[in-house]
């Protein structure tokens, strides 16, 4: 019996599950992956949880009230609104597009900035020189405004938006993977592979970068939490997803008109939107906490 | 320093010069003729001629980029296509508008910013720290367009305390000097301005300062946090200084060199902010200017203010830099 108790040394557990058990005990890191699951299903079963179409124009039931209001029913929970459009379902729906935007504009930027930083950390010298001044180029764009205007160049869709978010993201994981490449080029590993003759791109993409992982899971989820914001402002600017599509921003944008006639047209989408980003910003927080000590403000 | 600061200088000139390249890439890649983008559909035959010769579109594209550099350095941002105006005057038209806002914005975003950062790190893990700290994640989680579209729903139209939009009042007169009505108010001592034009920024500014704030807030919390736990705070007390002091005089002043850099971050944030704060509020400043340009597919603008916005953050970025190294001794400029 007492031989079977021997205590496992919690030090010998594989670095990656000591990590996970530490996000586990970081209480804002699970609320934040708990709010960000919630809206991922809510994405994915969309057409299964919305009581009604999100593009369904119903004449009868314009401009209806939340089920709380006295004239609220059943019917349509959170209201409808100018076009009798459920509130509700368009809300669900925009989940999906908020869910994409969040994963493809971020998923450009990670891959470009990662392709980018590493290039420019590995290979330094006049490489380095060329790429880091580019990113400094696009970084003199206030945040936004280089959006705004690559939409207002390509034409006002949510792909371009979506592209535009991503173009202007890339120089935050291209700066956070050169810097994590500069320290781990020193280390005796990096010397030891190039010594057994592996090739460059062997070193740099699977020995080097699998050590870079850390800041960069904190990045991607912080800048998915500022993507969604982003798609949302550009939207509701008229330059993101067009009506009809059941978009937050562009949902609070058609509802300006009835601010006051219907103030809960407009404040659902709101709520819906900062909700999504304090998940995905309360789970950055938890994981760089978790797995990058030195970024922790 | 002044090796530091003139080293600093000369890395801004490829970078502006970048910044140039796209503005002038982006109309090249645009599908269309560029003198009709910038001239319009309802553009003449002879105007389009013209444009193009100026421009030299028939030329190679460097030949037109070296002619659109030289056009800027004269300060020549073309005309707009509806007004009909030079793009430059606009622009210093309207400029004061935006940075009064966004320093507004700014100063709210201090003041209350530091304020909560420090209580918050004075008295960690108590209840304020908590709210403040919730209060902070939901502010820089804030979509701030929809937080001033709930503002004007209960501060002007509900309750009819502050004005719906714009920056002045119609019927109050005020001789503009400066374009920046609160100082132009205080210069020609029109108090009625003065109240009017403070009572029309509180609503826009605090809608632009939460992001800010919230930033500063976290910030300010975890730079005193770091100071207080260092010895000379310790010495500090242990001399029987009172809490008062050591926590302004000796912990401030050194929590205060990390959170002067987010402040000047900061300022781009909210410059870009401003297209939507703007836009929401009517507030007539570059911001609300480029959006019109936007919708109207006015090129000329979105170049032109491209360029301004792009210039003035990238200067106060460096001055920021150089804040930075003059203000923290213990950086040796290298």
């Amino acid at each position: 019996m007492t031989k079977e108790k021997v205590q496992k040394n919690p030090f010998d557990r594989h670095p990656m599950l000591e990590q996970l058990s530490q996000l586990w005990r970081n209480k804002t890191a699970v609320v934040g992956l708990v709010i960000i699951t919630v809206f991922i299903l809510t994405a994915i079963f969309a057409p299964l949880l919305s009581p009604h179409d999100p593009l369904e124009v119903s004449l009868y039931d314009q401009i209806k009230p939340p089920v709380w209001h006295e004239k609220g029913t059943w019917k349509n929970i959170l209201g409808t609104d100018d076009l009798g459009r459920d509130t509700l379902s368009r809300i669900i729906h925009g989940a999906r597009v908020s869910m994409a935007v969040a994963i493809i504009s971020v998923g450009i930027a990670f891959v470009f900035g990662v392709l980018l930083g590493s290039i420019s950390g590995y290979y330094k010298g006049w490489v380095d020189s060329i790429i880091m001044r580019i990113m400094d180029i696009i970084l003199a764009f206030p945040y936004l405004l280089l959006a705004i205007v690559v939409v207002a160049y390509l034409g006002p869709s949510l792909e371009n938006a979506m592209m535009a978010i991503g173009i202007t993201y890339i120089p935050r994981f291209a700066r956070i993977v050169r810097g994590s490449v500069l320290e781990e080029c020193e280390k005796d590993y990096v010397m030891a592979a190039r010594s057994i003759g592996a090739k460059n791109w062997r070193i740099l993409f699977l020995a080097i970068l699998p050590n870079c992982m850390g800041p960069l899971i904190v990045q991607t989820t912080l800048s998915m939490a500022s993507a969604i914001l982003d798609a949302a402002a550009l939207s509701f600017l008229g330059l993101g997803a067009q009506p009809p599509t059941p978009e937050w921003g562009g949902m609070i944008a058609m509802s300006r008109g009835l601010i006051l006639r219907a103030s809960w047209v407009m404040t659902f989408p709101g709520i819906a939107i900062l909700l999504a980003v304090i998940g995905f910003n309360l789970l950055g927080d938890g994981l760089r906490d978790a797995l990058d000590p030195r970024l922790r403000d | 320093m002044l090796a530091y600061i003139s080293r600093r200088i000369l890395i801004l000139i490829p970078t502006l010069l970048g910044v140039s390249i796209i503005v002038f890439v982006m109309l090249h890649i645009t599908p269309g003729d560029p003198a009709e983008l910038l001239l319009g559909e309802r553009a003449t035959e002879e105007a389009l001629f013209e444009l193009r010769e100026h421009l030299g579109l028939n030329e190679p594209l460097y030949v037109q980029y070296g002619m659109f550099l030289k056009r800027l350095m004269k300060g020549d941002l073309g005309v707009t296509i509806w007004t009909r105006q030079k793009v430059w005057t606009e622009i210093k038209h309207r400029f004061p508008a935006t940075i009064e806002l966004t320093l507004a914005a700014l100063c709210i975003a201090c003041f209350f910013g530091i304020i909560f950062g420090i209580i918050s790190a004075t008295k960690q893990y108590s209840v304020f720290d908590y709210v403040s700290m919730i209060g902070a994640l939901a502010g820089v989680s804030m979509p701030i367009f929809w937080l001033g579209l709930i503002f004007m729903l209960i501060f002007s139209l509900n309750l009819g305390w502050l004005p719906i939009s714009g920056r002045l009042s119609v019927d109050i007169d005020l001789e503009v000097i400066t374009n920046f009505y609160i100082l132009d108010a205080v210069l020609t001592r029109n108090w009625a301005a003065l109240k009017d034009a403070v009572w029309h920024i509180i609503m826009p500014a605090v809608t632009l300062s939460t992001i800010p704030m919230a930033i500063v807030a976290r910030m300010t919390r975890s730079a005193m946090l770091e100071v207080l736990r260092q010895d000379y705070i310790k010495t500090a007390k242990a001399k029987g200084l009172s809490n008062f002091t050591v926590t302004f005089k000796h912990a401030l002043r050194n929590a205060l060199i990390p959170v002067v850099t987010t402040v000047g971050l900061q300022f781009g944030v909210a410059l870009g902010g401003a297209i939507l704060t703007e836009t929401i509020f009517a507030w007539p400043g570059v911001g609300k200017w480029m959006y019109d340009a936007v919708m109207q597919r006015d090129y000329m603008v979105i170049q032109g203010g491209t360029l301004i916005i792009a210039a003035v953050f990238v200067v106060i970025n460096l001055c920021v830099d150089v804040l930075y190294a003059v203000i923290n001794p213990r950086i040796s400029v290298q």
